[in-house]
Order: structure tokens, then sequence, then C-alpha cells
């Protein structure tokens, strides 16, 4: 990793760990008796680890300039790597949650495993270890290959990578010490937040110099879904985390907003962290590794453009659907609704796109369990979507809201399409990245494909299930015109289904362990192979381009 | 003029429908501007293509 980087990358490699282990030992010493002071010591020992990694290395010779001829694709494997091993612990999180749910026992009595901490665990290592990780990864990928030009240097994407995982266990431990601003989706205290600040700006600036050196006229689209995630998910969380810590030897801080305008300012980002981190990012890969594993161009590409702007500028506005009945102006809940209706046209032009792509290719979805991820993730996209526009309509958000089908609706985006998706990519990914044919065990994707297809499909129905019998019951009256249930007999009656979402998510979680396996031993006989090579042998080019079918 | 409540609403529903309408038709406009055609097929082929070297 080290030998890559030319001599002044080293040099300020080992100056900007030193500046962090300086910051670290700072945050220590002040916070002595905050978690603030706890986080301090993690950066410094996150900094001395890197120093002597640099250090280790330094002196290794320099690549020669035939290193320019090739993509820098060193960070997107390691991306991918932390990716797959953030899933294992979302995912077992996630499961966790929903046992506790089962039995509230599972706590084990220790504060830092109840409920309302390890929620906030699951969420932030599905979302932004394991999604946000791999649409790093998968990002310098595409933004190479669409470009055909390679990383303008060799420093600013580790930054990105590492710099970005730090931020994620800043998060996750912080919640577990009982640290969190209290704002779902946006928990991590301010410095973390300023950190990710500095993170994502290296981000956007990496990625616009790529495409600055590009050779073709055009950017292909995937480029824009993927510069729309970097730049509004900037604007999204600078904005809602505008806060005043107590003060600079304190985790903890208060926002400036208050009130409604809190509220509003919240599910503005929310939402848009829907639209932008589980969206837009991952249709950016959708329109590149579908196609491409396909062997064949994207249905159409004006409605892939089309349906960008639609998405884009619409989703902006819908974020109120999430305050119906509040004390949000009426006319501002209206607004959110009709938009998020709206929005069923770009959703459902790019979740046909995707599937029209595949006409002609279906025999291939049916022999290819990694096309038959995407595909899948399409459908659900479709789904997920049309249940979104339908859950905002204000009548229908009534039964909806505070119940299980939020979260059913939730789950089937989150799993049906988020992951989905991202395993298909990280499938077709890995051979290309490592220099293999093919992923070692082709029947243990088919396996994987299977068990996330059915944990997906238990979680979804046991949780609409339960939700709508939640819903239905909280109001029911009787003659007295009284309400009939108590919480508690709701509760009762979620027993079942909590149990069925979590024998669901654990199909699911076995399935991911499965691809982790998998890609491991993808890599290994990749490196063996390489070290069979006699030296100066040249790596072993596998033609990727798809066959011509007779009907083409 | 104070800029108050009132006057968010008289603005979002004047120029912020206006803006979107614009904006729709500038983008279908875009999309199915004939010209275009060409640059958009080819760029939709150009990722199935072999990509293992950066062009310079
Ligand atoms: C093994 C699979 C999974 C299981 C068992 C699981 C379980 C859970 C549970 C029990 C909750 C709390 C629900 C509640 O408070 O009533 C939850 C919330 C959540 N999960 Fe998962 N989850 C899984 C996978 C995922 C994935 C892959 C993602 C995202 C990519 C995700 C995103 C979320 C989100 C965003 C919430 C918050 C929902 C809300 O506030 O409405 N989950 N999950
Ligand atoms: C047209 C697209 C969509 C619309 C209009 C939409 C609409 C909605 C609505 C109305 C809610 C419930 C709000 C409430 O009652 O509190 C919701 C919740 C949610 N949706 Fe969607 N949705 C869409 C697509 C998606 C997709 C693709 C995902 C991807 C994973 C997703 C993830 C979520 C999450 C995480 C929540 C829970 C927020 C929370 O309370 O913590 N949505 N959505």
């Amino acid at each position: 990793m080290i030998e890559q980087l030319s001599r002044n990358e080293r040099q300020l490699s080992l100056v900007i760990l030193l500046c962090l282990a300086v910051l670290g030992l700072s945050m220590a010493a002040v916070g002595r008796d905050d978690p603030l002071g706890a986080h301090g010591a993690l950066v410094l020992l996150a900094a001395i680890g890197g120093l002597f990694f640099v250090i280790s290395g330094y002196y290794a010779p320099e690549a020669g300039p035939e290193r320019l001829h090739s993509y820098y694709d060193d960070p997107s494997k390691v991306g991918i790597v932390i990716a797959m091993a953030w899933a294992l612990i979302g995912l077992f999180v996630g499961d966790w949650v929903a046992w506790q749910l089962v039995n509230p026992d599972l706590t084990f009595d220790a504060p830092w495993s109840s409920f309302g901490r390890i929620r906030p665990v699951h969420t932030t290592a599905v979302i932004f270890g394991f999604g946000g990780n791999a649409l790093i990864a998968t990002s310098f990928y595409v933004m190479q290959r669409t470009s055909r030009a390679r990383m303008p240097d060799q420093l600013s994407p580790w930054f990105v990578v590492f710099g970005y995982n730090l931020f994620c266990l800043l998060a996750v431990t912080g919640y577990l010490m009982g640290s969190t601003q209290s704002k779902e989706y946006a928990e991590p205290e301010w410095y973390a937040d300023i950190w990710l600040v500095i993170v994502w700006v290296v981000y956007f600036v990496l990625y616009l110099r790529t495409l600055s050196r590009r050779s073709e006229p055009h950017i292909y689209v995937a480029n824009w879904y993927y510069l729309a995630f970097i730049l509004v998910v900037a604007v999204l969380h600078i904005v809602n985390n505008i806060a005043v810590p107590v003060s600079f030897g304190h985790a903890k801080s208060y926002s400036i907003f208050s009130g409604v305008q809190d509220a509003m300012t919240q599910w503005w980002y929310g939402h848009n962290a829907v639209a932008f981190f589980l969206t837009s990012g991952f249709l950016g890969m959708m329109y590149y590794y579908l196609p491409k594993r396909a062997g064949r161009p994207i249905f159409s590409y004006r409605i892939s453009i089309i349906s960008f702007w639609g998405i884009t500028f619409f989703y902006m506005w819908a974020g109120s659907h999430h305050l119906h009945y509040t004390a949000l102006p009426h006319w501002v809940q209206t607004l959110g609704m009709t938009f998020s209706v709206m929005l069923l046209v770009p959703s459902w032009a790019s979740a046909g796109n995707a599937l029209l792509t595949l006409n002609g290719a279906w025999h291939k979805v049916r022999d290819d369990a990694t096309l038959r991820f995407m595909m899948v993730a399409a459908v659900f996209y479709g789904l997920s979507t049309f249940e979104g526009s339908f859950m905002a309509i204000r009548s229908v958000n009534s039964l909806s809201h505070y119940t299980d089908w939020t979260v059913g609706h939730v789950h089937a985006g989150a799993l049906g399409w988020v992951a989905m998706i991202t395993f298909g990519s990280i499938y077709a990914s890995v051979p290309w990245l490592w220099k293999r044919p093919a992923m070692h065990s082709a029947r243990l994707v088919e396996a994987h494909f299977w068990l996330a297809l059915a944990g997906t499909i238990i979680y979804v129905f046991a949780m609409w299930n339960s939700g709508i019998i939640q819903g239905l019951m909280w109001r029911t009256y009787n003659e007295s015109g009284t309400l009939a249930y108590s919480f508690v007999d709701s509760l009762v009656a979620m027993h079942p289904y909590y149990i069925a979402r979590a024998i669901g998510g654990l199909l699911f979680l076995i399935g991911a362990v499965i691809g982790c396996y998998n890609i491991w031993m993808t890599i290994r006989t990749a490196a063996r192979s390489a070290d069979a090579r006699a030296p100066g042998e040249p790596a072993p080019l596998y033609a990727r381009k798809p066959a011509l079918e007779p009907a083409e | 003029m104070e800029f108050n409540h009132n006057v968010a609403v008289w603005f979002s529903k004047s120029f912020g429908l206006f803006y979107l309408m614009a904006l729709s038709l500038a983008v279908v406009v875009y999309a199915y501007w004939p010209a275009n055609k060409a640059r958009f097929e080819d760029a939709a082929g150009s990722i199935l293509s072999d990509e293992d070297k950066p062009w310079r």
C-alpha cells in the first residue's frame, strides 16, 4: 500500500497523521471525564497505528511511471472488504435488536447494550458502514472506468476511505457510551460531524479532479448519481448538524434549531438521506453494474437523465411527509405529500429502465445469481417507492405512522434494494478487481441470493402484517366510545411477527456470512496465483467483454 | 417588506412553481434534443467496451 505512494505523498501522510495524533491527544486531555476523552484516545490510537504503518513502508522504493498505465484500484479493494466487515456487524446487531423486541431481557442488564443504544449502532453500521463504504469503493471504480482516467493522486483516496471509517467508529462507539445528538441518522456529536465534513470535501474534490481528466466529452450517467449523492449529502449533513457544543471539552452539543423548525430540518435531512444516500448513490451503482453484467446498454439513456433530474428535484421537497399531523403548517405537509406522490414517476422510470434493460437477457438472469441480485433490487426499488408514495398520503399515514408498517417499508428498501444491489455489485467487481475469471464459488453466490431473498420476504411480510394489525388495534373503538385494546394488547399481538422478523433477519445474516467467506476465498486464490507467477510475467488479463448473443 | 410566513408562502407558490415547471421542460428538451441522440447512445454503449487502461 505504502509502496504506491510517491515520496511526497508519504511525507504528507505523516504530517496528516501527526496532526491527527495531536488532535486526539488534546481531545483526550480536555475531555478527561467525558466521552470526548475516550474518543480522543481512539483518535490518538488510530493516528499512531497509521504512523507506524506509514513508517514501516517509508523506505520502500517508489512505484515507477508504469503505475500510471493502470487504474488505481487498491482503495476500492480495501473499501469492499471493510464494507463486508461492517455488513457483518450491522446485520448481527440488527438481528440482536430484533431479538430484543422478542425478549427484552436480551440486554443482559448492561447500559451499553440497551435497545436505545444498539438500535442506532445497527442503523449506522448498515447505512454508513456497509452502504457508505460500498458506495465509496464502487464510486472509485466507476468514476475511473467511465472517464478512462486514473485518479490524480494516491493519497486522497486513502484519506477518504480511512477518514470515513474513523467517523463511523466514532459514531458507533459514541452511542455505546450514551453520546448522541438524538437526531435519527445524524446521531454523532459535533466533533465527529466536523471531521466528516473534511473527509467529504476531499471525496468531492477527488471525484471532480478525476472527472476533469476524462477523455470523453460526455459524463456517463452513473457519475451524475454518485455526484448528487456526494454533493447533497454534504449540504444536508452541514445544515442539519449546526450545533453549539456545551464547551470544547464536552461531547454534548445543542442544535441551533428548536421546536418545529428543528423537526422540519431533521426530516428534510432524514428523507434526503434516504434519497441521496440510500437511493441516488445506489442508482449510480445500478446504472453501471447492471448493464455491464448483462452485457447490454441501458434500455433508455434519455429516461435515465429525466429520472435523474426528477429524483433530484422532487425528493428535496418530500421530507415533510414524516411530520403529518404535527405542529408543522398544514400546507407544508400537503407540499411534502404532493411531491412524494409525484416522486413515483421518476422512481418507476428508473426501476422500469433497469428491468427493460434485462429484456432479452432473462436467460442470464436465470443462470447468474449476481445479475439476479441486481434484478431483484430493481423490483424492490419499484416496490418500496410505490409503498412510500402511498404512505406519504396523509390519511394513509394516519394508519401507518408509529407502526411496524414503516419498519417494513424501510427494510423493503434497505434489504431488498440497497443491500441486494450492493451484493450484486460487489460480486461483479470482486473478480474484476482481483483479476479472477469468476467468484470462488458460483453455488455459494446462489445460496446467498436465496437466503437474502427469503430473509427479506419474511421480514417485510411480518412487518406489514404486524404494522397493519397494530395500526388497526390502536384505532378500534368499542360501543362506549373508548379504545377497544390497550397498548399491551397490541404488544402481545406483535410477538409472533417479531419472532418471524428475527428469523428472517437471521437468514439474511447467514447469507452475508457466506458472502464474506466466498469473497475471502476469491481474494486468497487471487493472491496465491499471483505468487505462483514467474517474476516479471504480466498478470493475466481476463476477457471481460461479454460474448454477443445470437439475437443481437 | 418584512420577510414573514406569508411572503414565504407567496414566493413558493409563484416562483417555486414556475421554476420547477421550467426546469422540467428544460430537462425533457435536453433529453430529447435530436442532436444529443448520438452522444447518449455512445455513452450508453461506451461502458460495455473493455476498460482495461486509462487513456493516458
Ligand atoms: C439482518 C437484517 C436486519 C435486521 C434483523 C434488522 C432489524 C432491525 C430492527 C429490529 C430495527 C428496529 C425497529 C424498531 O425500532 O421497531 C431496525 C431498524 C432499522 N434498520 Fe434494520 N435490520 C436489518 C437490516 C438492515 C439493513 C441492511 C438496513 C439498511 C441498509 C437497515 C436499516 C434500518 C433502518 C434505517 C432502521 C430504522 C427504521 C425506522 O426508524 O423507522 N436494516 N432494523
Ligand atoms: C418514492 C419514494 C419514497 C417515498 C415517497 C417514501 C415515503 C416514506 C414515508 C411516507 C415514510 C413514513 C414516514 C412516517 O410515517 O414517519 C417513509 C419512511 C422511511 N423510508 Fe421511505 N419512501 C420512499 C422510498 C424509500 C426508499 C427507496 C428507501 C430506502 C431504503 C426508504 C427508506 C425509508 C426510511 C429509512 C424510513 C424511516 C424513517 C424513520 O422514521 O426513521 N424509503 N418513507
